[in-house]
């Protein structure tokens, strides 16, 4: 079973596939990483996350530092001779456990070879989201390289699965239609590349409803737009600051796995109780896995109770707030231009794209995002976004460091400080989601 | 020592850098916000820079301080190497610190520090409670034309 058909019969048998964010330099705790992984009391998939070395094109760095004993802060696929990654993946990677390469690479050729010359065909990232929010990689040299990793994959044996990094971009304080939109394209871009298993990308952001309302939003979009390809939905658990208690992270987690499941979502990638000190151990992962997978099965049981909140632009005919705004920013992107890699070239230069905060030079940087004060991500200025008949008015905001760090630390605050009062969820949550699933979660 | 620094690089540039290896941001727009707001023009280099960008940069701005965040755990190992291109390349006496998330296993140890400021950093802030406050009470005393480095 390919990456896409696995996740896709899991969730169809009522599980949601959890994965981590894992990659070590050393290929014995690689594999000892992948074996645990397997062996966890969820439904899992594999990972290997490779180091930022490798990422950034300096696999020279990586085997220095192999050599010189240097920590690294993933997997040197690069570095590690094809023979060593394949004793990695021997016996533990089959149909029955499939395992995605993660990297953030905008030069993905090589690492995309190594992938596929490991018997590997799951990969991730995008034009977009792994060029703008990292490095310097002039977007057009992205575009034309994401194009020959899907030439790559395709070439190789197996069914290739690509998923769009497009629903991180930052990780924090870009507003969700800009997210669902990014996501959707870049699987676009999958698409008429030839990829016919696509997975699109959701990160959890800071209110719940407004969050679900956005996973509703992708998978209407999805619908709509990739027509004849295999897609479904991964949700990322938090990818800002992350909770420093304990209770807060695990609280967090439990969300994500909550919003998954109460959203159709089919997969999700966790994080962990060390997430916000230092790169977490194997045992923390196995951890972090069989916590979100009790979450979702807790949520899988209130929703064919029928009580679990679901998505609330659903409900809307016009598919709600955040679908309006993605499938504007869609539409004047796909305008740009018949190839989707130069309509979003020419996006991001007339500023129909921009990403809140993002400092590459290919992004407009006017758009800012901000927390309203009840938690919910809007805009507090729009730049050149095609979205000024969508959005509301905005009242002007000037962002000051301080503002800056509390918005960047709210749902670190939120959740630790729920924890160390008073022990019980986040009042944020509070209102959206079932009592059952909340009480479970204080006796973990 | 600083003094002598400050005086030669009159200007109220602070260039704001990541270190090659590290995609991080949002620290760097922190710092961008923040010493904006002590008073100091700020040219964000963002993320992944490498040395030449920097030592270019340099060249151009004239800046009168340097600030290096790394949160990706590659910061001591990278930041070492940096300090030592810079200090080589002419940029003797141009103020620069580095703080951050600077080891893959939380805060590093005084050993790292010093390994760090001998090599030629003028401070180090690395991931504790009071890095941030230290940080702008530099910035701030640089602004006042007296830096003086914090060991």
């Amino acid at each position: 079973m390919h990456f896409g058909e696995f996740v896709r019969r899991r969730h169809a048998a009522g599980a949601l596939v959890v994965q981590p964010r894992m990659g070590f330099a050393d290929p014995a705790l690689m594999r000892a990483g992948l074996v645990a992984t397997r062996g966890a009391a969820a439904t899992t998939v594999g990972t290997i996350t490779l180091d930022s070395f490798t990422r950034l094109g300096d696999p020279a760095s990586a085997t220095r530092a192999l050599r010189e004993g240097t920590e690294l802060n993933g997997y040197p696929i690069l570095s590690h001779a094809l023979s060593a990654t394949r004793r990695v993946l021997a016996g533990v990677h089959d149909g029955e456990f499939p395992v995605q390469v993660r990297h953030g690479s905008a030069r993905p050729q090589d690492i995309t070879r190594a992938t596929v010359a490991a018997g590997l065909h799951a990969t991730e990232g995008g034009p977009v989201s792994y060029c703008l929010p990292y490095g310097r990689t002039p977007l057009t040299e992205a575009v034309r390289n994401w194009r020959e990793c899907c030439e790559l994959l395709l070439g190789a044996a197996g069914e290739p699965h690509l998923e769009t990094f497009g629903g991180c971009m930052m990780g924090q304080l870009c507003p969700p239609s800009q997210l669902v939109a990014i996501s959707v394209l870049e699987a676009m871009f999958f698409q008429r590349h030839g990829i016919r298993s696509v997975s699109v990308s959701y990160a959890q952001q800071t209110h719940p409803a407004q969050d679900r309302e956005a996973v509703a939003a992708l998978r209407r979009l999805c619908a709509e737009l990739l027509l004849g390809t295999d897609w479904h939905v991964v949700i990322y658990a938090y990818m800002g600051r992350f909770p420093r208690t304990a209770d807060g992270a695990r609280n967090l987690l439990a969300r994500a796995a909550e919003l998954a499941v109460s959203t159709g979502a089919q997969r999700l990638i966790v994080k962990t109780v060390a997430e916000a000190e230092r790169i977490p151990t194997i045992a923390e992962n196995v951890a972090a896995l069989e916590h979100a997978a009790a979450a979702a099965d807790r949520a899988f049981g209130t929703l064919a109770a029928g009580t679990l909140a679901g998505g609330i632009g659903a409900a809307e005919p016009d598919g709600g707030q955040v679908y309006r705004e993605a499938r504007a920013l869609v539409d004047a992107v796909l305008d740009c231009a018949p190839d989707i890699g130069n309509a979003l070239v020419r996006a991001f230069a007339r500023g129909l794209l921009d990403i809140p905060y993002c400092l590459h030079p290919a992004n407009a940087g006017r758009a800012r995002g901000r927390l309203d004060a009840d938690g919910r991500l809007g805009w507090a200025d729009i730049g050149a976004l095609p979205l000024a008949g969508v959005v509301g008015e905005i009242r002007g905001r000037t962002v000051s460091s301080s503002s800056f760090l509390s918005s960047l630390s709210y749902v670190r605050d939120t959740y630790d400080t729920a924890a160390l009062t008073t022990g019980t969820l986040p009042a944020l949550s509070a209102g959206h989601l079932v009592q059952t699933a909340e009480r479970g979660d204080e006796h973990d | 020592m600083s003094a002598l620094r400050a005086a030669s690089y009159p200007g109220r540039t602070v260039i704001v850098s990541g270190l090659a290896s590290d995609a991080h941001t949002w620290n760097l727009v922190y710092l961008q916000l923040l010493i904006e707001e002590l008073g100091h023009d700020v040219v964000n280099l963002g993320p992944c820079v490498p040395a030449d960008l920097l030592v270019a940069s340099c060249d151009r701005h004239r800046p009168a301080l340097v600030v290096l965040s790394s949160v990706n755990g590659h910061g001591y190992q990278e930041g070492l190497e940096l300090i030592r291109t810079l200090r080589g390349t002419g940029l003797r006496d141009l103020p620069v610190v580095i703080g951050g998330q600077l080891g893959t296993r939380g805060g590093l140890s005084g050993r790292h520090i010093d390994d760090l400021l001998d090599a030629g950093f003028d401070a180090v802030f690395d991931d504790h409670a009071d890095s941030t406050v230290l940080f702008r009470r530099f910035v701030a005393e640089l602004a006042e034309g007296a830096p003086r480095a914090l060991r």
